[in-house]
């Protein structure tokens, strides 16, 4: 699905990514761990354009997407989550998602001027996909709430129907997990592998290794920028390089 | 099928505003209530950019002016048609915003808006020192009388606020059915989270531009309105401190939504007039006002109380006119 | 040859001027991220305070200044702790609009309190100094003299004394140095204070040469801006070079140029200059 090729970003005089080579597999879960400072924000900048490589290449599909822009690349199927779930406080859940679907529609200026039968349709296209989005995270009871007056987990799962209603065919996860406790994250799980499941590849950075270990099918390590080791969650476990890298680091969640 | 209450709020407004001089007191009240409507319809122009789209555009009134300036000169120094040359009072600021947007709006937040007053600025002493195009500090007079139909002029009171009241009309109508549609949620998005905006597929500088072309125009319209409204026109006009009234009439109202700006327009305006001996000082008491609305009523009027009518209200009852996005989740900012 | 000199002289003088003014705010930028609006206030309400403490009270020059430094640099931290503090957490456009705020009540304050005409605050050094062949007015001199040494102490200040380094801890960290003990808040209002104690005095310094009148602060302000863009917001090196430049660039630029649109030199050049390099000529962003 997606082939990154000697891919390198350095910031004046810090290598955040040397040159990591590696694929994110169709139709899996794909994680990307690593200790803290390893630079795997910096590579999901990378991948998904909003931060230009130093030198490397990113093939999304067989297309070179290197150094396409984030809305570009959005556009091309690839969707993200951030770290900090950004929602819009003072709207409803549902009208938070509406936009989301914004990108594969075409109406501009004229059309609204006009009102011209295209921006109808997609209007009501938007507003029944971000009901299907809704639908999709299990949270269609609430898309009447203020987005203030939802819970963490649940600003989580809008933030994934957001990226859900992109119509991505992968979507980029950004320690989906961060700040939920154990049976959130369970859920959590679930949700990402239900993305699988509807044929949408999912690619996340995670701290939390269990979560990691469940649901993982394939996992890259990265270290100081570097790729370390890659490969299926029982060999990435026993993996030394992997271990030497976490030693003396306070990993409770092990 | 029920009307939702939006619609029938808009109704009322309409039908107030056509009433208004058959109760108000005098001409006078009706002067003032039209110079009011002409700012509304800039006011929106700035809303739609900074409200909705999250710049804060501090040339704003400098365009309206270039609007103004476009009428008075057509008409005034070349014998063009009113009419055209109002129409031009849209078309002239926009060309000029398309390049002033195309350099600004690369920039980010504060650079945007300093950068914009840089160009504000300018564009005053320019008006003000081009005397051979702009008459200079004394400014233009004379400008000509909108034409009606069959040698009728709007140059009375009554008539001059029908026809402000008609533009505002028409610009609020327009400026709806911009926000309410993706088109708008594409600038609320933008507004919200640039960053995340952009993870949504939208090209910010586009959209930027547009809204910021579509704000301009407005003003410049507004511009061209206020010259055959007033029929004389001076440097003042570019003034910044014009887009700071505005502002405030947007932060009194409430940033982002569509009743707000325009309930600002016209109610500071009200109140400057009952605070008359105020008038040069007003700022004594805006300003802390100011200050004031952004510390303790962030959202405005109009934008607290739909707040809180969401919050209360049920489901079924949020037949949404509008968005309801007004304000701006902290954590968005931040991120 | 003795033309341009006057012209060196002049931008110089201008360039203090403005390097004194965009310390103050750039001062500020780097601790609140907030373009201080107001600052422009503080300059205007320093100069009519000077005014003031000299007309109705009969002050020396010396002292007027001193009061003035004195009155706007309460008034500065006072706007801090009541404004800025409150909103330290807003983002987005309220703190700008809070600034703006205060500027435009305290310009209708002072037009309040003297009128919108245009006032002339007298200075004891209205002489002239030849050197060679040059012609130098005492005010200008001292102008330079005043502000070359100012922004010494200053830089002795922030780097010398612990206070001063508190200063500059917050600025680059709030978080990290409040986790080590200094009180944000002071340093906050601390630096509001200096601010407005660099910007009354370089009012008071050109008000002899130039009119005061309640919207002095404007063009001056607008321009401070554009040299803390140019030299990098929070910048302090930044504040004193760009002050520098637009100062010669106006001076060279209004006398060989056109002296109609020397104001607009310095926008001009900020246009041109972030059109060619959105981040500013001097800030050097690692990301």
């Amino acid at each position: 699905m997606l082939e990154i090729r000697n891919l390198t970003k350095a910031f004046g005089g810090l290598t955040a990514v040397n040159d990591v080579t590696t694929t994110v597999e169709r139709g899996k879960v794909n994680a990307i761990i690593g200790p803290n400072g390893a630079g795997k924000s910096t590579f999901f900048n990378l991948i998904a354009g909003s931060v230009p490589p130093t030198s490397g290449q990113i093939i999304l599909r067989d297309r070179n997407i290197t150094g396409f822009g984030a809305a570009r690349v959005a556009n091309l199927g690839v969707a993200r989550t951030f770290q900090t779930t950004a929602l819009f406080d003072a709207a409803t859940v549902f009208d938070n998602l509406v936009v989301g679907h914004r990108l594969r529609t075409g109406s501009g200026l004229f059309d609204v001027l006009v009102n011209s039968a295209r921006l109808v349709r997609e209007e009501a296209l938007c507003r029944r996909k971000a009901l299907e989005a809704l639908e999709f995270v299990g949270l269609g009871h609430v898309r009447d709430r203020l987005a203030a007056d939802i819970t963490q987990e649940q600003r989580r799962r809008v933030a994934f129907a957001l990226a859900f209603a992109t119509q991505p065919e992968l979507v980029l996860l950004d320690e989906p997990a961060g700040g939920l406790n154990p049976d959130e994250t369970i859920r959590i799980s679930d949700l990402i592998r239900k993305f699988v499941d509807h044929g949408i590849t999912v690619c996340l950075i995670e701290h939390k290794m269990n979560m990691i270990m469940n649901i993982a099918d394939k996992i890259m390590v990265l270290n100081y920028g570097e790729r370390i080791a890659e490969g299926a969650p029982q060999a990435i476990r026993a993996n030394p390089a992997v271990i030497d890298a976490y030693l003396g680091a306070d990993h409770a969640e092990a | 099928m029920k009307i939702s209450t939006a619609k029938v709020g808009w109704l009322l407004l309409l039908v107030a505003g056509a009433a208004f001089p058959f109760v108000a007191g005098n001409d006078y009240h009706l002067t003032v209530m039209s110079t009011a409507y002409v700012f509304a319809i800039a006011t929106l122009g700035l809303n739609l950019i900074t409200g909705y789209t999250g710049q804060f555009n501090l040339a704003h009134s400098a365009f309206m002016a270039v609007g103004a300036y476009t009428v008075g000169i057509l008409t005034v120094d070349h014998g063009v048609p009113f009419w055209v040359a109002f129409i031009l009072s849209g078309v002239v600021p926009t060309a000029l915003g398309f390049f002033v947007g195309a350099l600004s709006l690369r920039l980010k937040g504060h650079y945007f808006s300093i950068f914009t007053l840089c160009i504000g600025v300018i564009i005053s002493l320019v008006i003000e020192r081009w005397e051979s195009m702009t008459h200079g500090a004394v400014g233009i007079i004379g400008i000509p009388k909108p034409p009606g139909l069959d040698g009728f002029f709007f140059d009375s009171p009554k008539s001059l606020y029908f026809l402000t009241f008609a533009a505002l009309v028409i610009a609020t109508l327009v400026m709806r059915m911009i926000v309410n549609s993706l088109v708008g949620r594409t600038f609320m998005a933008i507004r919200n989270g640039e960053e995340l905006a952009e993870a949504l597929g939208i090209d910010l500088m586009r959209n930027k531009l547009l809204a910021f072309l579509i704000s301009v125009f407005y003003a410049g319209m507004a511009g061209g309105l206020y010259a055959g409204f007033v029929r004389f026109i001076g440097p003042g006009l570019a003034d910044v401190s014009h887009t700071f009234d505005m502002t405030m009439y947007m932060l009194v109202g409430g940033l982002g939504t569509l009743v707000g700006p325009l309930f600002g327009a016209i109610a500071v305006p009200w109140l400057t007039q009952y605070l008359q001996f105020l008038q040069e000082y007003r700022f004594i008491v805006f300003g802390p006002v100011l200050v004031a609305l952004v510390i303790f009523v962030p959202d405005g009027i109009v934008g607290t109380w739909r707040t809180w009518r969401a919050r209360r209200s049920r489901p079924a009852d949020l037949v949404a006119d509008e968005p309801t996005q007004v304000a701006v989740s902290t954590e968005a900012r931040r991120a | 040859m003795e033309s341009f000199l006057q012209q060196l002289l002049a931008g110089l003088t201008l360039g203090c001027i403005y390097c004194l003014v965009a310390l103050g705010l750039t001062l500020v930028y780097g601790i609140l991220h907030v373009p201080n609006f107001a600052h422009g206030a503080f300059y205007m309400a320093g100069a009519f305070i000077a005014f003031h403490l000299v007309n109705s009270y009969g002050f020396n020059y010396w002292l007027a200044m001193l009061g003035a430094a004195g009155a706007v640099a309460f008034i500065a931290a006072f706007s801090e702790r009541l404004v800025f503090h409150s909103l330290r957490n807003a983002t987005g456009l309220h703190p700008m609009i809070a600034a703006i705020g205060m500027l435009l009540f305290l310009e209708a304050a002072a037009q309040a309190i003297w009128g919108a005409d245009y006032h002339r605050l007298q200075s004891p050094y209205t002489g002239l100094l030849e050197l060679g062949g040059v012609t130098l007015p005492s005010q200008r001199l001292l102008i330079i003299v005043a502000a070359f040494g100012l922004v010494a102490a200053l830089h002795l200040f922030l780097t010398r004394t612990a206070l001063g380094s508190t200063i500059i801890a917050t600025a680059q960290n709030r978080e990290g140095a409040q986790l080590v003990g200094i009180n944000p808040n002071l340093v906050s209002m601390l630096t509001f204070a200096i601010s407005g104690c660099l910007a009354a005095v370089a009012a008071s310094l050109y008000a002899p040469i130039n009119l005061i009148h309640p919207a002095m602060g404007n063009l001056v302000i607008t321009k401070a801006f554009v040299i803390i863009i140019l030299g990098g917001m929070g910048s302090v090196p930044g504040a004193i070079l760009g002050g520098l430049v637009i100062g010669f660039a106006e001076s060279f630029g209004g006398f060989y140029i056109s002296p109609d649109y020397q104001d607009v030199v310095a926008f001009v050049l900020l246009v041109a200059i972030l059109s060619l390099r959105p981040q500013g000529l001097l800030a050097r962003r690692a990301r």
